[in-house]
């Protein structure tokens, strides 16, 4: 997916797919790898289809070996992430949620926890997406810097964010995740139910969700996912969940992931506190010149009756 | 809505369960009970309760144990493996009464004291892992080798009552295999009979809801589960696969005598 849009305008003979780079202009994306524009194409006479494509995991099926086993990544990403993600295209194809991103579909059909049905596929591509990146060859170990400062300040220590985020994942009933997200959501969000709204902001917290929910409907900051749907682990651990978590923790997370994550975050979490200030000095601004107008027009009053 | 706040000792259940936890006795009160599952009756599940002489307001409290299956692991081949018959049972439906057991442990606790908000808490555990262990009782004996007749298609009442409702046997089946295989994430589908209205119905329950939770007046016939714990290890991803197959041993003996004890 090499090819630029450039090269497709100044090739108009090219009658094939390509698919447009860039940033999808959203800044909801905590994308690890840099995103593209994935699921608009031109197709061969310039008309715009949407296709959600199946990423491959930013490293080979047996990287992950021994902990997570190639056998896994050909059925959990071979078969369930491209089944959701095919699955989802079927549905979406001819409607409006066409040619819109995979995170404004999950919001769209979301719709509040009325959930319509594109979105467990929609959330499900996404997750493992997310789930993919949030792991790495040689993975595991504890973070540091700014991130680490982070975790002690919002949960004691090290140790005890893992303790909290491996019970989240082995508490979770039924099919789903645990998540560490970052937390500075806005209360009037529509379509948000906060799991956490006693929380200050501009926090780390963990959460969890069933089967295909993420904190994006929460309108969290989502930084690392560990997926619990037995499907993640049966091949490799049977019902013991408990030693996936753990493997998990110790030989896979990506805390390069987690950073990068947390670093868009922060600066989305900047962008709009700053962008609340501009509207609320706007606002304030607007108040001042009506104010102001009606002075004028009230003393003009007082002027007229007075010469009379 | 995610609970973030988690059950310490439900998480040291959990994370001990390689150990083969047995069920927890209360120490020095009472004995443990064999749970009783009748045949047929409205409430699957009876309770002996426990006398005691212990002070007023002491209820004494029943633990549960894994019961026994009627047949051998390898007994419901090539259906279902015998691999995924041994974990299910020796560790699925275990850990469910452990935790269960705990749970209820933990409950009459917190009633004693009047702990209002602990009783609260409790209950999406209770709910969680004692219907895990209500939903598999009924499982294991929905489940027969052929040679004891799994897979024989139902006659006589139940027979004729799923011609007249569904139109086929074929139909009902393609109709629970549907329901089955779209349903997301982990939970069960039924076939039950509604006392109230006496007719049969199709209905699926999320996570270890038990049947119950769609409508008191409903009797489970036949429960499958569609956890992918269930079929993962043989059929993987290809849970249609799995609802094909396990018609080959259901045990409609046993959802006939259900079915006439309930409409008695």
């Amino acid at each position: 997916m090499a090819a630029s849009a450039a090269a497709a305008i100044g090739s108009p003979l090219k009658c094939g797919l390509i698919s447009s780079q860039g940033f999808s202009g959203s800044t909801r994306s905590f994308q690890w790898r840099k995103n593209e524009k994935r699921n608009v194409r031109k197709g061969c006479r310039g008309v715009i289809t949407a296709k959600i494509d199946l990423r491959p995991p930013p490293y080979s099926l047996d990287a992950l070996e021994p902990h997570m086993s190639r056998e896994t990544f050909e059925y959990h990403w071979g078969k369930h992430h491209r089944a959701y993600v095919d699955n989802l295209n079927k549905q979406i194809v001819g409607t409006e949620l066409d040619t819109k991103t995979l995170e404004d579909i999950i919001l769209l059909t979301y719709n509040k926890g009325d959930l319509l049905p594109p979105f467990n596929n929609a959330a499900q591509v996404w997750n493992h997406d997310f789930f993919w990146e949030s792991m790495k060859p040689g993975g595991g170990g504890k973070p540091s810097g700014e991130l680490l400062e982070l975790i002690n300040r919002d949960f004691g220590s090290f140790e005890g964010f893992v303790n909290e985020f491996k019970a989240a994942a082995a508490t979770q009933f039924g099919s789903g995740w645990a998540w560490l997200v970052y937390k500075a959501n806005r209360l009037d969000v529509g379509n948000a139910v906060n799991p956490r709204p006693s929380d200050e902001d501009k926090k780390l917290v963990v959460v969890k969700s069933p089967n295909a929910v993420n904190p994006l409907v929460w309108d969290y900051s989502p930084l690392l996912t560990i997926d619990v749907w037995e499907h993640a682990y049966y091949l490799d651990f049977q019902n013991r969940r408990p030693d996936y978590i753990s493997t998990f923790m110790e030989k896979l997370v990506s805390w390069d992931a987690v950073n990068f994550r947390l670093e868009a975050a922060k600066a989305r979490a900047a962008e709009r506190e700053e962008e609340e200030e501009r509207k609320k000095t706007e606002y304030e601004d607007n108040q001042a010149d009506l104010d102001a107008r009606e002075m004028y027009l009230e003393s003009s009053d007082a002027d007229d009756s007075e010469a009379d | 809505m995610p609970s973030i706040t988690s059950d310490k000792k439900m998480v040291n259940a959990e994370l001990s369960e390689a150990s083969e936890a047995k069920s927890s006795i209360v120490p020095g009160i009472n004995p443990s009970f064999q749970e009783q599952v009748s045949y047929g009756s409205p409430n699957l599940i009876t309770r002996k309760t426990l006398k005691t002489t212990a002070p007023l307001g002491f209820r004494g409290l029943q633990t549960f144990s894994l019961p026994d299956l009627p047949y051998d692991y390898g007994d419901l081949e090539p259906a279902i493996s015998s691999e995924i018959m041994q974990l299910h049972h020796q560790k699925h439906h275990q850990a469910y009464i452990t935790n269960y057991n705990k749970a209820l442990e933990q409950l009459d606790s917190a009633i004693a004291k009047g702990d209002a908000s602990t009783v609260v808490k409790l209950q999406g555990a209770i709910k969680f892992n004692g219907g895990g262990h209500v939903n598999h009782s009924i499982f294991w004996k929905n489940l027969a080798p052929v040679r004891e007749g799994g897979g024989e298609p139902p006659k006589a009442s139940l027979g004729s009552a799923i011609d007249s409702h569904f139109g086929s046997l074929e139909a009902l089946v393609q109709k629970m295999n549907a329901e089955g295989a779209a349903l997301q994430g982990s939970g069960w589908v039924w076939l039950a009979v509604d006392k109230e209205f006496k007719r049969l119905v199709v209905e699926t329950t999320a996570n270890q809801d038990p049947l119950v939770t769609k409508g008191p007046s409903l009797v489970p016939l036949l429960g499958i589960d569609v956890w992918e714990h269930a079929y993962y290890l043989q059929y993987k991803n290809v849970r249609p696969d799995y609802l094909k197959n396990i018609w080959k041993v259901i045990n409609w003996k046993y959802a006939s005598e259900v079915y006439d004890k309930a409409l008695d």
